[in-house]
């Protein structure tokens, strides 16, 4: 009983109820009212800028919290991204498809580029588990190194998106340059089964877009365990006053790598459902450009919200689709006319649009809903606990807000 | 009958909007294919695509955003007046073409969305579209998937051949082969030096090109690469000048052509002493107005096409051209090129009678065109075109004179053995 009461509690402290609508509304709308009211063709669609929604998720915890702005999280989406097409165009390089090269069974761009031997470090890929693991853990090296190089150095700020933008600029040119290896500016194209499962099928893109929204949800709850936190509080102190956190003993560098961290595998994550979902993966989602496009999806949907980066990466990805599809010579000034307004009129984004007008109705609707119900007994006993947590936090939030991360 | 007639002319845009609407339509139908004698929809369109008795969906695909847009704004101008010319002339089989324009935005997964809503939820007869090579690669598997039949405008590094392209451009060999001919007879050229961006197109060309020019028992003193938008190209002119070839065999593409031709005139390289003489396959009108006209003078181009081609077809695109777009408006290869899509497309339909793609892909080969601005071309069976190959040589003013021009059309081998 106890150990029930233990759980609900800190089920209650992890989402209280105010955010669990948020996630609730969220998930039903992810997962009962697009699928009804959308064709596959536009649920793909949906799936490809949810993929976004990782790296943007990503974004809150470092940047919205942490103040660790990172310009180049394309590095760590394009990564997952290609981890994922390497495993998928080797199972489509097999000799019988591609007889007609000169060396088949290689890929196709490395049997262009003279290339006449499957390169060591392609040879792993064979196996799903490693691609798996490597999906994970290469990423996370990757910016652990980076981390370590920056924070421990102290290296913050401004030139802290500069250096990330550097390296993203030069993984695009060294995946551009070594084409034989990577596919060039093509990138890896043509990616047809997994274990000989064909992804291009409307079965298996409704399949894609449900572990999409699966994975996402994951990656949003452990995003919501550390915001809730203790780690989540040091973050926010630290994007505040960080010398005041490292002269209470802390060592602030590690939290900042460990953030990073999470970020990056986030946008791998997002990366590696991209190939899934979209079927190739090329070097213009490593770049300077994307990088920048995510952050701009975070700023949209608010960066101190979680679910708000969800909803960024949604509404400026349909509205970029739908300009382009209406104006095909003009959506460029429709896209940029949306983030001034952004920036000018909203500066909180989605989420803070939404906590200063729509949050009080709604709060009050579902109050009313549910004291409705609640007949339960074991309630009384958590809501005075979590309560003085939740009091807390909504008056330190918004106070967080007003500081401007660096 | 009526209504199997219709539900199969119902494509799923027009089916939200059936209901009260139905019967009027069976009326029209009626009323159209008594009065005008068409073939109904039903019957030239078996699997559903955007076809009804008066009218035909086609899409439109190129970057009209981005990068890209300077080099892509000619072939969509171009597809536009073919299309606009069909319909003048009353249609394919009796029914007014419709396009829908989508702009890649010079990004190749915007291509590959956009393909497939064109393909899925237009359910277009044909997509004249695509520039770069990553944006075809991007698109390709959706046209295989959801069969569709992309006509594509560029001249290319070949390796390919999809049963749902058409390559209306040159392939690699067609037009590397002709030109180091051509320079290597009329000009005596013993030395090669090789240059070019960095990316499939121009090494794959390079490597059909070495093969060649190996083949002829002659030399190649130098092979070099630079990424795409690269600016730099002092230290490549200065080895250039140490090594003194016949030839500078350049193929380098978009912003850094401009770069690359000035910093040429900038380090004493006189393009019109021939010394050495420079041959280009990826400079056309279009880009030398980026270039100007007196830092390309004296340059060579090997290519299908040139605005100045004195035959009476190119006088009359030309014209029609300019009517359309204004006076200054240069036509460069894969303009042409893109303006041969809704012609050839049209023919197919009209010989397989039908819009259903597999019958036009079966009618593609064997299609001639002898309106075609650059004179009579023909549909291989590997879905290329037989084509002749012209060398032009630069004029101050943009233009080129065409100097030279081959005999016979050359036939389009898309996996040239002996230069792979």
């Amino acid at each position: 009983m106890s150990l029930l009461l233990k759980s609900k509690a800190g089920m209650a402290s992890l989402l209280p109820k105010k955010e669990l609508y948020g996630f609730l509304v969220l998930a039903l709308i992810l997962v009962v009212v697009l699928p009804l009211s959308l064709d596959i063709f536009r649920l793909n669609l949906v799936g490809k800028y949810l993929t976004y929604a990782f790296v943007a998720v990503g974004l809150v915890l470092c940047w919205g919290y942490g103040g660790i702005l990172s310009l180049g999280q394309g590095v760590f989406f394009g990564l997952g991204g290609y981890i994922m097409a390497m495993f998928l165009k080797l199972e489509a390089s097999d000799p019988e498809s591609t007889k007609i090269q000169s060396t088949p069974g290689i890929p196709d761009f490395m049997d262009w580029n003279q290339i006449t031997e499957l390169p060591f470090f392609w040879q792993p890929f064979y196996s799903f588990t490693f691609t798996l693991i490597a999906l994970i853990i290469v990423p996370t090296i990757i910016a652990y190194i980076v981390g370590v190089a920056m924070f421990k150095r102290r290296v913050g700020g401004v030139y802290f998106a500069i250096i990330t933008q550097a390296i993203a600029a030069i993984l695009t040119i060294l995946i551009i340059g070594q084409q034989g290896y990577t596919g060039g500016v093509n990138g890896m194209t043509d990616l047809r089964t997994l274990h000989g499962w064909d992804i291009r099928t409307d079965n298996a893109k409704y399949i894609f877009y449900f572990l999409c929204v699966f994975m996402l949800f994951v990656c949003l709850l452990i995003a919501q365990f550390i915001r809730k936190s203790k780690l989540g509080r040091l973050l926010v102190a630290m994007r505040d006053k960080e010398d005041r956190v490292r002269f209470s003993g802390y060592d602030v560098s590690n939290f900042k790598i460990f953030v990073f961290c999470i970020g990056a595998i986030f946008a791998a994550i997002g990366g590696a459902m991209f190939t899934l979902q979209v079927g190739f993966m090329s070097p213009t989602l490593v770049g300077i450009v994307p990088s920048i496009e995510m952050v701009i999806f975070c700023a949209v949907g608010g960066r101190l919200s979680i679910i708000g980066a969800v909803y960024g990466a949604l509404v400026v990805n349909f509205a970029k689709t739908s300009f382009s599809e209406s104006f095909p010579e003009l959506w460029l000034f429709a896209m940029g006319g949306l983030f001034i307004a952004v920036v000018m009129a909203f500066p909180n984004g989605l989420a803070g649009l939404y906590n200063t007008y729509a949050a009080p109705k709604v709060d009050a609707f579902f109050a009313k809903l549910f004291s409705k119900n609640t007949t339960d007994n074991s309630a009384p006993p958590i809501t005075p606990a979590t309560k003085p947590v939740t009091k807390t936090e909504s008056t330190s939030l918004p106070q967080g807000a007003l500081h401007e991360p660096q | 009958m009526n209504k199997t007639m219709l539900s199969t002319l119902q494509t799923p845009l027009q089916k939200q909007r059936v209901g009260m609407k139905t019967w009027k339509k069976c009326l029209l139908t009626l009323a159209a294919s008594l009065a005008f004698g068409t073939v109904h929809a039903a019957d030239v369109n078996t699997t559903g695509l955007a076809v009804t008795d008066t009218t035909v969906k086609v899409g439109i695909l190129h970057s009209v955003t981005g990068t890209m847009s300077i080099s892509e704004t000619g072939s969509v101008q171009a597809e536009k007046m073919a299309i606009e010319q069909i319909n003048a002339m009353g249609g394919v089989l009796g029914r007014k073409i419709e396009y829908i324009q989508e702009d890649g935005a010079s990004d190749w997964p915007t291509f590959a969305e956009k393909s497939k809503k064109l393909l899925v939820n237009d359910k277009v007869a044909a997509v004249f579209g695509c520039w770069t090579s990553a944006s075809r690669k991007a698109v390709l598997p959706i046209f295989e998937q959801y069969n569709g039949m992309l006509y594509y405008p560029t001249f290319y590094e070949g390796l390919e051949q999809s049963p749902n392209v058409i390559y209306t451009g040159q392939e690699a060999t067609q037009q590397i082969i002709a030109g180091i001919d051509w320079v290597t007879k009329t000009k005596g050229a013993k030395s090669f030096y090789l240059l070019g961006s960095d990316y499939i197109w121009p090494r794959t060309s390079n490597k059909i090109a070495r093969k060649h020019i190996e083949k002829l028992g002659l030399k190649v003193v130098g092979e070099e690469y630079y990424p795409l938008g690269h600016t730099q190209f002092n230290s490549v002119i200065n080895k250039i000048k140490l090594n003194k070839p016949d030839v500078i065999y350049a193929i380098v593409v978009g912003g850094s052509n401009v770069a690359f031709y000035k910093q040429l005139k900038a380090a004493g390289i006189d393009m019109t002493k021939e010394k050495p003489l420079v041959l280009t396959i990826s400079v056309t009108e279009d880009e030398i107005l980026g270039i100007g006209g007196e830092n390309m003078v004296g340059a060579y181009a090997a290519m299908k096409y040139f605005q100045s081609l004195p035959n009476e077809n190119n006088k009359k695109f030309v014209a029609d051209f300019k009517a359309m777009y204004g006076k200054d408006i240069v036509i460069g290869d894969v303009t042409q090129a893109a303006y041969l899509g809704p012609w050839l497309w049209k023919a197919a339909v009209e010989k397989a009678g039908s819009f259903d793609i597999d019958k036009v892909r079966a009618a593609s080969p064997g299609i001639e065109l002898t309106t075609a601005p650059e004179g009579y071309v023909k549909v291989h069976p590997n879905h290329h075109l037989w084509s002749k190959t012209r060398v032009g040589h630069a004029r101050a003013d943009g233009q080129y004179d065409v100097v030279f021009e081959t005999k016979e059309l050359i036939e389009p081998d898309p996996f040239p053995k002996g230069y792979q």
